[in-house]
């Protein structure tokens, strides 16, 4: 069978299964709509989460991302799973405890404040916003890339699919399809992965084969990587370009932006008690390490096998680089998507790629002939092209396909969700219409759910210029805003609606103006974003970090300066620290 | 029970946890990279294998630790859950 009658029937099989568990678990109540009715078993809540939270970037960028960054990666690999730790401690069970439907209802309630609510739904819509709109762009990728369906029409297909669950199912039909979507995303992740660390290194598991000797000789495989990469001008895998300072930053600014992400948050009021939300983190983060883990070994393997499929001989020697004429089948393929290209500059008929943009190499490269790197390497393609790199079956190479819109679907839903319960639940049922049925609500809940997937559809179809910047702002709004709000809100009886409001739109308000200042959001940079500039060479990518730290002074400060909340706040935190 | 020490258990419980979680990222993987980048351990530079593996396992394994030991002082206090 061909390949492209084999990717429809493998996703068209993925999306009956999510449509039928869809209509198996229709919303029947707000409760439902908004938590799932406090029913998921902590696994399943688990592998939800998971799903949820390892969006189309994950599935498809992260393995490539690690691959070309080296160490440099690590920020991504420890930024987005320490976060889980911070969210298991400090925040989930405690929410869970205080037992409403969403993140601005607590922060309204524990400061006693509608103004504070407010100001949380904007951060949240903010977050959601910029990140639902990069799932939608990638459900019409791969849609357009595996499907051969124009960009346009998959990402009608997709908003289609999500409108189905996300509105009918609200929180319940989310939850049940993210735990099928998990399954199909870690599978089609796996297999290519346990493929290609067997033909490189002859082990069966990534994670060991990431330590392990090659079967061609030449020792281990991350000492060969870095020998063969430094030769040709890169810097060593194993070490990186980045400063000590901001990665440990950004690292920071990661984790605790991942603790305060709203979608992910709310997946822990699903569950039935306490003890389920803090045992639940621990299988979420399970289940995101198994695809963790493996991307640092599998961005490894590929860029060695990349390396070395066109580095064929000696670095210098007259036939140590592949000839274009004899490129491999794969190399032809992903050449036509254009996330290969070649450019022959010195004329040689045959492929040199190597760091031209490392001065100290110059002098070698120009002593080897070579006038430039002549191979563009889209990250992605690490993942996208991995089964056939490794010559798998077609049946891995349609897996993969349903496994990157399993990824983004699963996360768009998410943050639908969360869109839709504080459009419905924090602005409409508690700031205008107060008496609302709960018919009425969930009728709202359902149309602000679909007018949410109209608008990230057209923010997909339709990116804004910025949509790449500021994927750095979303982390950051998350860790600069909503955080440490929470957290002092947990932690502390005498942080007060002022302090809270001050220190969550100072956080909001510096975060914000440092990453404009530098990447230019709808104006043009007031600075060129060079790490001279940076205050205390922090990148804009790890501010929220500083952000959130300046959020917990200027709550502290203003809260000891004004009077201490009512009474009825102590008892609120009392209770929540309390399981039982 | 009692509201004041139950939450001293718990809060010298995180602390312990957050030590952990601290010394592994930042501490292993990225402050004193360099320093473990000297010894080599089964194909791996020590600090490299902290960033890109350690850590994250180090994670699983305290949030299920921390799981284990609050539902010890829950009972200890008599506020656990049915």
């Amino acid at each position: 069978m061909d390949l492209q009658t084999l990717t429809y029937i493998v996703v068209g099989a993925s999306f009956a299964l999510y449509i039928g568990i869809a209509f198996w678990s229709k919303a029947r109540s707000t409760g439902e709509f908004y938590v799932a009715g406090k029913h998921v078993h902590p696994v399943a809540n688990g592998m939800a989460t998971a799903a949820d939270w390892m969006s189309a970037a994950s599935f498809i960028s992260l393995a490539g991302l690690i691959a070309f960054l080296g160490y440099d990666g690590s920020v991504y690999l420890m930024g987005w799973t320490g976060g889980y730790v911070l969210l298991a401690l400090l925040l989930a069970p405690y929410l869970r405890k205080f037992g409403k439907f969403t993140v601005p209802e607590f922060i309204g309630d524990r400061y006693v404040s509608q103004t504070a609510r407010v100001v949380a739904v904007i951060c949240l819509l903010v977050i959601s916003f910029t990140y639902v709109a990069g799932q939608m762009r990638g459900v019409g990728i791969v849609f357009s890339r595996f499907l051969g369906v124009d960009i346009t029409v998959g990402l009608v297909i997709g908003m289609a699919i999500v409108f189905f669950y996300a509105v009918l199912g609200g929180m319940k039909g989310i939850t049940y399809t993210q735990v099928a979507q998990y399954c199909v995303l870690i599978f089609a992740y796996t297999v290519p992965a346990v493929f290609i660390s067997l033909q490189v290194t002859d082990t069966l598991v990534p994670q060991i084969a990431f330590g392990s000797t090659v079967i061609d000789g030449g020792g281990f495989l991350l000492g060969k990587l870095d020998q063969i990469v430094t030769d040709l001008g890169f810097t060593a895998y194993t070490s990186g370009t980045k400063s000590t300072i901001d990665i440990f930053f950004i690292t920071l600014a990661l984790m605790i932006g991942t603790a305060g992400l709203p979608h992910v948050i709310v997946r822990f009021f699903t569950v039935p008690r306490v003890r389920d939300a803090r045992i639940s983190a621990g299988y979420a983060l399970f289940f995101i390490a198994l695809l963790y883990t493996t991307a640092p070994a599998v961005g490894a393997l590929a860029r060695l096998n990349l390396t070395e499929t066109i580095q064929t001989g000696p670095v210098g020697s007259a036939n140590g680089n592949l000839a274009y004429e004899e490129r491999p089948e794969w190399f032809r393929t992903w050449e036509a998507t254009g996330l290969l290209t070649f450019d022959d500059k010195n004329g040689d008929g045959h492929i040199q790629y190597y760091n031209d943009t490392n001065m100290e190499f110059t002098p070698t490269a120009d002593s080897y002939g070579w006038q430039g790197n002549e191979l563009g390497v889209d990250r992605d393609i690490i993942v996208l092209a991995m089964p056939e790199i490794a010559r798998l079956p077609n049946w891995v190479v349609a897996l993969v396909a349903a496994g990157g819109i399993a990824a983004a679907l699963s996360t768009a839903a998410g943050l639908l969700l969360v869109i839709s319960a504080s459009v419905s639940h924090d602005l409409l049922k508690s700031t205008f219409v107060r008496d609302i049925s709960q018919k009425r609500e969930l009728l709202a809940g359902r149309i602000s759910a679909a007018v949410a997937i109209l608008l990230a559809g057209y923010l997909g179809y339709n990116p804004p210029g910025f949509v790449a910047q500021v994927v750095a702002l979303a982390f950051g709004l998350a860790a600069a805003s909503l955080f440490p709000a929470i957290l002092l809100g947990i932690f502390s009886y005498r942080v007060n609606k002022q302090g809270a409001i001050a220190g969550m739109l100072t956080g909001l308000g510096f975060t914000v103006g440092y990453i404009v200042y530098f990447k230019g959001v709808f104006i043009e940079p007031f600075a060129e974003n060079i790490a001279a500039n940076w205050l205390f060479g922090i990148s804009p990518e790890g501010i929220g970090a500083v952000g959130a730290v300046l959020n917990f002074h200027v709550a502290m400060i203003v809260s000891a300066l004004t009077p201490a909340p009512p009474v009825e706040v102590k008892k609120l935190v009392e209770r929540i620290r309390v399981p039982g | 029970m009692n509201k004041r020490t139950y939450w001293q258990d718990n809060l010298r419980l995180v602390a312990l946890c957050l030590a952990i979680w601290f010394m592994v990222s930042f501490g292993c993987g990225i402050l004193l990279l360099d320093f473990l980048n000297q010894f080599e351990i089964a194909g791996f530079k020590l600090g490299f294998w902290f960033a890109q593996q350690g850590s994250i396992y180090v994670f699983v394994v305290l949030i299920f630790f921390y799981a284990w030991r609050m539902s010890i002082i829950d009972k200890r206090h008599h506020v656990e859950e049915d």
